[in-house]
């Protein structure tokens, strides 16, 4: 359990500090500078600008400075947002985006395992079909198809839901559902063929023979079964909504940190866009890891060494 | 290899074949150029104006030759592309077909636009396809294969690989490649920004694809077959390819048929950012940004987003029944 600890931390930080070295190096190859092609300021000011991002110092000292900094915690100035630290833009955006995420991951994992739990009641069945091919159809829509289909119908036509902005629920409701939608489809396929294996194993046969009913067959023994591979997948679910946040955000205008970050790439803000990769880096290592940990928790077969 | 694919998956292989062919043939469809301006049907809704219609030049005025006409309206394409739009001077003169799917803000034709688009998106996925068969394929093979510090030294670069949250930091390549001083040193050299894409899709690809091979070239690796194959004298390039690879097929299928999609998904998502391809290319999901930037509140030009949505929903729909059918069968064939 240390040893998996130590081992997967340390893979964690190499990963970090990989990131840092290659966003560092991209950041410092364009030629003269990241100021270079804007409008050229006067000798002053630009010495003046240069001194505050500490670009005029040599390169290997840039590079050792930035990575002590780091390790303090400290990410650095914006370059565009004038005024704002990076650590200011992800203490702003970090709210909006974790509970976007989080409202996604709970309609992905209430919505798509009742739909597995329904489809696997029958299988064949109509409503097995149905939710077949909606979850085909879910896995395979982008999230922004799903979220320009939504604008379209529930917005414009029906005239239900607002399109844009942040912090009502009728204003949560769209954004999350497209950013759970694949996820929901994915959990109710995972849901699904676990439950169908095991309602024909022996251990539900015999609580079917000791007289249990059907639902409790269903929640207290057969499914079971399926939470195992349901938080395995939990890693890539986070991981994906953690991504697909990024259109999300852009789409239906919401301040979190994805929002930001396609703004610090399209503005190029280069020490906006280098803090975000870092801290997505590090969150979708953690999250790894967690999963790790709740899965050897939940299957003592897991072998955490391995 | 599957052995028999249920009338889903062979309709679904139709459906992708069909793409497919639009995106090979499509200078030979008499369309319109898709960067042909015409802003006096700007915005025009599908199958609004006239149908049939001439293109203005080829033909008419006698100094426009049809190589002039090609240059004008299509820019720079290969010999191959050139060739096919000459056939289609050749067999259709004039006429094209435009408006079928509407037309944009500046009155380019959305179904040339889409069908050319398609070309983008499907050669990603290509790429994509081929880079994960070749290196993936190889690596996963050499490091089951060598076994010990090899493999140990080779996997442990994937796992690196793989733990780099890869999209973020294309991202981040991107906005180094904005700068334009960056853009002309690279230009000079003759690497375009779609060379640049496709070399970074090439580069996400093949990860699971090694993993996989190596699982299980390992397990077959220890099988009595192989070692009765080299009990009875064959070296190691025949027992490569005479009884590791046949056993290999079903799970490099199986895996390609989620990695494709999964790289079409990966270039519509950072186009539709705006991150990705960039005009005048066209891709999907270049297309469908452009389209959910005219959904407005009133009179929202709806066939702009809804087309391109649907042509690449419909492809990824098409691979993941096609997907799903090699899994079932590759399965069917591996428990009988």
């Amino acid at each position: 359990m240390l040893r998996f600890l130590a081992r997967r931390l340390l893979l964690l930080a190499a990963t970090l500090w990989i990131v840092f070295t290659i966003t560092f190096v991209l950041m410092r190859s364009v030629p003269g500078g990241p100021f270079s092609s804007e409008r050229r300021p006067p000798p002053e000011i630009r010495e003046a600008i240069e001194r505050r991002y500490r670009l005029d110092r040599p390169l290997v000292e840039q590079y050792f400075g930035e990575l002590g900094r780091l390790l303090r915690g400290d990410l650095g100035m914006s370059f565009r947002l004038a005024d704002y630290s990076v650590s200011e833009v992800i203490a702003e955006g970090w709210r909006a985006t974790a509970t976007l995420g989080l409202i996604a991951l709970a309609f992905a994992i209430f919505v798509g395992g009742g739909a597995g739990i329904v489809s696997a009641a029958r299988p064949g069945g109509p409503v097995d079909g149905l939710v077949r091919a909606v979850a085909m159809v879910g896995i395979s829509l982008p999230s922004f198809a799903l979220a320009g289909l939504a604008v379209l119908f529930v917005v414009y036509r029906m005239r239900l839901l607002p399109a844009a902005g942040w912090g009502t629920l009728p204003q949560v409701i769209l954004p999350a559902g497209c950013l759970g939608a694949v996820y929901a489809a994915e959990i109710a396929r995972l849901v699904r063929s676990g439950l169908v294996e095991s309602l024909q194993s022996d251990w539900v046969r015999t609580a079917r023979a000791k007289g249990a009913g059907r639902w409790r067959i269903v929640a207290g023994h057969a499914l079971r079964g399926s939470v195992g591979p349901l938080v395995a997948f939990l890693g890539p679910a986070f991981a994906g909504i953690l991504t697909g946040s990024v259109v999300v955000e852009k789409v239906f205008a919401i301040p979190g940190i994805g929002y930001h970050f396609v703004e610090a790439a399209t503005t190029r803000d280069y020490t906006l866009a280098m803090g975000l990769v870092l801290l997505y880096t590090l969150l979708l290592g953690l999250a790894g890891i967690v999963v790790d940990l709740v899965q050897a928790a939940l299957d003592p077969r897991v072998d955490l060494e391995r | 290899m599957p052995q028999r694919l249920s009338g889903i998956a062979w309709l679904a292989a139709g459906v992708l074949g069909f793409v497919a062919a639009v995106a090979g043939l499509v200078p030979l469809l008499p369309l319109p150029s898709p960067r042909a301006v015409d802003t006096a049907s700007a915005l025009e809704p599908p199958l609004k104006g006239p149908l049939l219609s001439r293109s203005l030049d080829v033909g008419r005025d006698g100094d426009a030759s049809p190589d002039d006409w090609i240059r004008r309206g299509f820019g720079d394409v290969g010999p191959l592309s050139r060739g096919l739009l000459r056939l289609r001077v050749a067999l259709f003169g004039p006429l094209e077909v435009a408006g079928l799917f509407g037309r944009d803000e500046l009155g380019r034709d959305l179904c040339s636009r889409v069908c050319w688009g398609a070309r983008v998106s499907l050669s990603a996925a290509a790429i994509a396809g081929v880079v994960s068969l070749l290196i993936g394929v190889a690596w996963g093979a050499t490091a089951g294969w060598a076994g010990g510090w090899i493999d140990d030294v080779m996997m442990r670069v994937v796992d690196v690989l793989d733990s780099i949250p890869l999209l973020f930091l294309v991202v981040f390549l991107v906005t180094v490649l904005g700068e334009d001083s960056v853009r002309l040193t690279l230009d000079s050299l003759g690497i375009g920004r779609l060379a640049i894409f496709y070399a970074v899709v090439a580069a996400v690809s093949w990860l699971s694809m090694a993993r996989i091979v190596r699982a299980k070239v390992l397990e077959l690796r220890g099988a009595t077959m192989i070692e009765a194959a080299r009990a009875i004298g064959a070296g190691p390039a025949r027992i490569i390819a005479r009884h590791l690879l046949p056993n290999l097929a079903g799970v490099i299928v199986v895996k390609l048929s989620l990695v494709v999609p999964r790289v079409m998904l990966f270039e519509s998502f950072l186009s539709f950012l705006g991150l990705g391809v960039q005009p005048p290319d066209v891709s999907w999901g270049l297309l469908a940004n452009a389209g959910f930037r005219a959904l407005v509140p009133f009179d929202p030009a709806w066939w702009l987003f809804l087309f391109p949505a649907m042509a690449l929903a419909v492809t990824l729909l098409a691979l993941g029944f096609l997907g799903d059918g090699l899994g079932a069968g590759a399965e069917r064939k591996w428990r009988p």
